[in-house]
């Protein structure tokens, strides 16, 4: 029978700066792309038209008529009208992505694996 | 260690772990499907419509199958392993029986945030719903939304740091108005109930898939908002009376309602709304059941989708901070996290520590970042979650096939629906790198480096064979 692994103590300042850590890690997860303006998203108009009208914008007349009931003119629903989204991208940036997504998974199985192990052979005896 | 039955109906939960005090076993089926349906219902009635935006509305459409597909393999998973695995923590727990440690530690990060980022865009929402009705009722000046975010998150921490009773019943009593009222609108605007408004052909026209099928797989993103958070029925199961009837019967209701409830909701909005401005859930509708209640023309409406939009962000949100909390505590228990999380209010048997501790983190989101950003995050961490779930059903069947362990409910066709959300889960990762590429490898380099770190550090703290409460044998293979 494996001898049972008795863990460490941890202090109260221990606790906290684990704490902190996680709480900087997950904002920075989330808000470093935002201030780096690498977030994605950003919709674009790529050929803006001067003195829109609906037809101009593509609207029928009755998706006119429902714009209008919005409160929209032409002139304020032209970006929301003509803004998309570029869904070009270097193949380089999707096999990185895969990548990481793989190598993420392969950390976390392999890990995960050798821990279980211990987990198992202290619960049930080797 | 296992000498307590955790799916006891007569004893608290807690017992395994060796606490003297226990969340209560109060929780009735409606109670978790009122869990399942109100975090989700709020995702009809925002934040799909990006889905919109991404491909079109019929894109969009065939997002919400798809997707609901993912769902329902989530649900009949889910279903069989909670109603063995009945632990807070949910699928935390799960991994960490089934897979092993840092599996549980990322899983059980991915429910913090997931509906810690949710309940961030249900008060977004909420404020601006409060900005709308100041405007509609006389307000001259732009409305300052931040009070409202903030009043929103602390009223409902603090009915959470209350009682899960009373916040799981409030929960049901909203959520049924919130569902009632897509259904009322529904009738009111097709043509069943009075004059129809809808004309899908004439907004359609020009513009039916104005991506192309790229946009079809690029919506399927968004797609997951109107079912995101269904899973989390499973964190309830210290704390119902029965687990291994209340939480498959609760989850798979659920997610037969939602499924009824997004259909209806594209289609009254994309009937009634034109897709540009539908997919634009920023500048444009940023609350669509509600903008197609104004259209309507009926007063009535607007009231009642205003009201609904309001009770169902609150819904979430309250579910959201329960789930959440359930997680964290569940982590802190085990000491994945620091202890300080795993303890419970002597008194309201909640696990307060964890509730207070979210709170700030809720706000910094609520307040600091784009409404689609606090969703993307939501949406990524929910979408590794549910690429977990067919690894776990498949190891779980593996290590503990049928006959070995008695299931309160057998999920069939294994393993079609393991292989299934398998591949759905890689044609999201695909339609989130459309768009929004930057924040999935930032999350992804994220959950890398908290796993290092959990790995080489903080799995010292943890007991190795303790953490194992199950009940069960001895898994095959070990």
């Amino acid at each position: 029978m494996r001898a049972h692994y008795r863990p460490p103590q941890q202090g109260k300042i221990s606790q906290l700066i684990d704490v902190i850590v996680l709480v900087v890690l997950t904002i920075g997860a989330l808000f470093v792309p935002l201030w780096l303006n690498m977030a994605g998203a950003a919709k674009s108009v790529a050929q803006p038209i001067e003195n829109p009208t609906w037809e101009a914008l593509g609207q029928t007349p009755a998706q006119a008529a429902k714009y209008e009931a919005l409160g929209h003119t032409p002139q304020t629903a032209h970006d929301l009208i003509l803004a998309r989204f570029d869904y070009s991208f270097p193949v380089g940036a999707l096999v990185t992505m895969i990548a990481v997504i793989l190598l993420y998974y392969f950390l976390l199985l392999r890990f995960s694996e050798a821990e279980y192990r211990d987990v198992i052979a202290e619960k049930f005896g080797e | 260690m296992a000498d307590v039955d955790i799916t006891s109906q007569t004893m608290d939960g807690m017992g395994p772990h060796g606490t003297r005090v226990g969340l209560l076993r109060v929780l009735g089926p409606a109670h978790v499907w009122a869990l399942g349906v109100g975090i989700v219902l709020v995702g009809e009635y925002m934040g799909w419509n990006f889905a919109v935006g991404k491909g079109g509305a019929y894109a969009a459409l065939i997002a919400c199958w798809f997707a609901g597909l993912l769902y329902t393999c989530v649900a009949m998973i889910d279903s069989e392993v909670t109603s063995t695995v009945a632990s807070a923590g949910g699928q935390y727990t799960q991994a960490k029986h089934i897979i092993g440690p840092l599996m549980a530690f990322n899983v059980g990060l991915y429910l913090v945030f997931a509906y810690t980022m949710l309940e961030a865009a249900n008060a977004i929402t909420a404020g601006y719903l409060f900005s709308v009705v100041a405007s509609m009722t006389g307000h001259a000046a732009e409305l300052d939304q931040r009070p409202f975010i903030i009043l929103v998150i602390m009223f409902l921490a603090w009915l959470n740091y209350r009682g899960v009773l009373a916040t799981l019943t409030f929960n049901l009593v909203i959520t049924a108005i919130a569902f009632g009222a897509i259904i009322i609108l529904f009738l009111s605007t097709s043509g069943i109930l009075g004059g129809g408004i809808m004309d899908h052909a004439a907004l359609f026209e020009g513009h039916e898939l104005p991506y192309g099928w790229i946009g079809v797989l690029a919506a399927m993103h968004f797609g997951l908002w109107y079912y995101l958070g269904i899973e989390g029925t499973t964190q309830a199961a210290e704390e119902v009376r029965s687990p291994a009837r209340a939480l498959p019967f609760g989850t798979l209701a659920g997610i037969m309602t939602l499924l009824i409830a997004a259909t209806l909701t594209w289609y009254v909005c994309s009937g009634i709304l034109p897709w540009e401005y539908l997919g634009d859930g920023v500048d444009g509708a940023v609350a669509p059941l509600f903008d197609a209640a104004r259209l309507s023309g009926s007063t009535g409406l607007v009231w009642l989708l205003g009201f609904g939009t309001l009770f169902a962000t609150l819904a979430s949100a309250n579910g959201c901070i329960n789930d959440a909390s359930r997680a964290c505590f569940a982590m802190g228990r085990d000491k994945y996290l620091p202890g300080w999380f795993g303890a419970v209010h002597p008194r309201h048997r909640t696990p307060y520590r964890a509730i207070i501790f979210l709170v700030p983190i809720a706000l910094i989101f609520a307040l600091g970042a784009p409404l689609d950003q606090v969703i993307t995050f939501s949406i990524l961490s929910g979408l590794l979650g549910y690429t977990f779930m067919p690894l776990n059903i498949i190891l779980f069947r593996r290590k503990w096939p049928l006959e070995t362990i008695k299931r309160g409910y057998e999920h069939p066709f294994h393993p079609i629906p393991a292989i299934t959300l398998l591949t759905l889960c890689g044609i999201t990762f695909f339609a989130v790198f459309l768009g929004y590429g930057t924040q999935l490898v930032a999350m992804i380099g994220f959950y890398i480096v908290v796993s290092l770190w959990f790995h080489f550090w903080r799995y010292r703290f943890v007991n190795r064979g303790a953490q194992f409460t199950m009940p069960w044998p001895k898994p095959r293979g070990y």
